[in-house]
């Protein structure tokens, strides 16, 4: 009886999820902005019974499935170019927008105590600068005791949108970086003390862990673990700390259409409050779209999640989109999209 | 008693039967025929049937090898061999080599052999040998269930456990002691951070253990207690005892079970992914993070495209051809053994 009873149940289930998946948005892509998708999903399908499945797998993953066109949209840390975007038939826009922020493990310093530059950061990177006391550093924070200990630079160790952000920040501010590492999911790392760490919390728990750290991460993973960062100047020569006002800082400078397919890079953006490696994470759709109803649920949810996720975001640490710029998305992108 | 008072009831049914006509030799032929046809039968058919499962196998790895040779073939065709032995991974300007990723696997291997043999070694004669009765079983069940933990959770204990006190406890001292000595001081340099090579083959030493210490086990029983017995008698000690009589009648189990231990050992991905280190440089110490080819894999695949994605491939494809040659090896290493003794 309690297995038959079990089976009915089971039946049951299968069932309902196999009706609820029939109409269910499909996106795959960027591990990045996952966890605000997921939660606007989850408060949509609340709101109106649509289910959105996204598969976390990885930007170039969910480059990959657009052009399979096994989902609905895909979704990308690193912007496609204008010229593909064409070639594919595609447009792009910027869903959400966060920042990467260098934490680092320095015993007797709170959080955004001490300072660097962008330079000075690269050759940490680099390696070129391998103690804590390194006088480059040292004069960037006088009147600190900066302990004789070594810099293990701590990187992610499977490709990922934060490290484009963040090699695309050190390319665009230092030209020895830019020829000889330059920008990518995954690069080679130069220090010759690196380790990677698997995801955000793997770089966060090395970084706890080892003593003399300097790494990167997420906003979100800085305020989970309690890390220490450090204050990064920005393009106007301003020392800036991350949160939720920085980041919005630099995307008010940014000018979204001035590259092809909104592919604006955000890194070292202009204004005295922007933190200068913050990025967007882009949503890619067809022009012409093979199932047209699925595309147009799609923007239903990213209209909805436009209008009403913003409370959301910023429980997640990430940085909704301003009112006009989603105007003029809706206006002169999604236009572009057959309904 | 009182069934026992009727037995002639049986004999009765049994003489009736007798006593019935024959059945004629024709239909008897015909009958046995038809059974043995219908046997015959049922043997192609389960012939056929299990032939097909096993080619099934064949036809399965057959498919692995060249649908990884095909997605492979953009970089051989563009390194050559030269891929195998080329110190260089750089994704940005495409330049790929196996050389860091197959040190790296075969050194953490390596590592993990040569803790695992002897300490599964010395479970297996506790265990078969010396052991209290009644401790046997627990013990016995405690290293199976040791077999069954998911090798995530080998590789976060490693990395939030193990690592740390790896690095206060062994790294520091090993380096402050043997860091200066000649020759082999430059395998302890390096920051002791708990991560990198030799902290990958210890953590890979305790997930092969179990394995090991099982088919041992296994294999040391089945040596016939008549010898091991005579043995005893003769007035041998344990050791000489398993020295002399186990381990010469168990060889083959005895390399089998180090053999499958080694096949986990190089193709484990998730526990060395999380403290190996996971740097693209060829490790210069046993300290030294490096990487392992199925940590790349693990690592790189999701963000990986076109030239990339070919090398990871190319990699996959060469971590095959490591196995199926340590296998080989094995099995050379198994008949070469058996000739020696003259079976």
């Amino acid at each position: 009886m309690f297995q038959l009873k079990s089976l009915l149940i089971v039946v049951g289930f299968s069932a309902a999820s196999v009706l609820s998946f029939a109409a269910d948005i499909t996106g795959a892509g960027a591990t990045f902005p996952f966890p605000i998708y997921a939660k606007w999903a989850e408060a949509y399908k609340e709101a109106t019974g649509t289910g959105m499945n996204y598969q976390s797998i990885g930007s170039s993953g969910g480059i990959r499935q657009i052009r399979a066109k096994t989902v609905t949209f895909g979704a990308t840390d690193a912007p496609v170019s204008g010229a593909d975007l064409d070639k594919d038939g595609m447009v792009q826009f910027p869903m959400i927008i966060g920042g990467t922020v260098p934490v680092i493990n320095l015993d007797g310093f709170k959080p955004g105590e001490l300072r660097v530059t962008g330079p000075v950061m690269a050759e940490m990177f680099m390696g070129k600068i391998s103690k804590w006391n390194d006088p480059k550093f040292a004069a960037l924070n006088p009147g600190k005791n900066l302990p004789n200990e070594t810099i293990t630079v701590v990187h992610r160790a499977d490709g990922s949108g934060t490290t484009f952000n963040w090699t695309d920040y050190l390319t665009s501010i230092s030209k020895d970086w830019a020829d000889t590492v330059g920008k990518g999911a995954a690069v080679k790392w130069p220090a010759p003390t690196s380790v990677g760490g698997k995801g955000n919390e793997g770089v966060a728990a090395n970084v706890n862990r080892i003593k003399g750290s300097i790494g990167y991460v997420e906003y979100a993973y800085v305020k989970k673990n309690n890390m220490n960062f450090l204050q990064v100047q920005n393009a106007n020569g301003k020392y800036v700390s991350p949160d939720d006002t920085t980041f919005a800082a630099a995307a008010a400078g940014a000018d979204w259409f001035s590259v092809p397919g909104m592919g604006v890079s955000m890194v070292n953006a202009k204004g005295d409050n922007s933190w200068p490696v913050s990025t967007a994470s882009f949503i890619l759709m067809y022009k012409v779209p093979a199932d047209k109803a699925a595309s147009a649920d799609a923007l239903k949810f990213f209209d909805w999640s436009f209008k009403n996720g913003k409370k959301m975001a910023a429980e997640l640490d990430y940085v909704p989109l301003p009112d006009s710029l989603t105007e003029q998305i809706r206006s002169r992108v999604w236009s572009q999209i057959q309904k | 008693m009182g069934q026992d008072m009727q037995p002639p009831l049986s004999s009765v049914d049994n003489n009736s039967h007798y006593m019935q006509p024959p059945l004629s030799s024709v239909d008897n032929n015909s009958h046995l025929m038809a059974v043995a046809k219908r046997q015959r039968l049922q043997d192609v058919l389960f012939h056929r049937l299990t032939q097909l499962f096993s080619l099934l196998v064949l036809f399965a790895l057959a498919g692995i090898i060249v649908s990884l040779f095909i997605n492979a073939w953009p970089t051989f065709a563009k390194f050559g061999a030269h891929f195998i032995w080329y110190v260089e991974w750089d994704i940005i300007n495409e330049e790929f080599g196996a050389a860091i990723a197959i040190v790296g696997t075969i050194a953490s291997a390596g590592i993990a052999m040569l803790v695992a043999v002897p300490l599964a070694f010395g479970i297996a004669v506790f265990l078969t040998e010396t052991c209290p009765v009644w401790l046997r079983r627990p013990l016995g069940t405690a290293i199976e269930l040791l077999a069954a933990v998911p090798s995530i959770i080998y590789g976060m204990f490693g990395l939030f456990v193990f690592a740390p006190l790896f690095a206060d406890y062994i790294q520091v001292p090993l380096r402050d002691v043997l860091s200066g000595m000649p020759l082999i001081g430059f395998l302890f340099g390096g920051a002791p951070n708990g991560m990198g090579i030799l902290a990958a083959g210890i953590v890979l030493a305790f997930m092969v253990l179990p394995f090991v210490a099982a088919v041992m086990r296994d294999v040391f029983e089945i040596t016939p207690p008549i010898l091991r017995e005579s043995a005893y008698g003769l007035g041998c000690t344990t050791w000489e005892v398993v020295r002399n009589i186990v381990l010469p009648y168990t060889q083959k189990g005895v390399i089998g079970g180090i053999m499958l231990g080694l096949g986990r050992a190089l193709g484990e991905t998730m526990a060395v992914t999380f403290v190996i280190g996971n740097a693209n440089r060829m490790p210069t110490s046993l300290f030294s993070p490096g990487t392992s080819i199925a940590s790349t894999l693990a690592n790189e695949f999701g963000e990986a495209a076109d030239f990339h994605m070919s090398s990871l491939f190319a990699l996959g494809f060469l971590l095959f051809v490591i196995t199926f040659v340590v296998l080989a090896m094995a099995k050379i290493m198994i008949n070469r053994a058996e000739k020696a003794k003259g079976f």
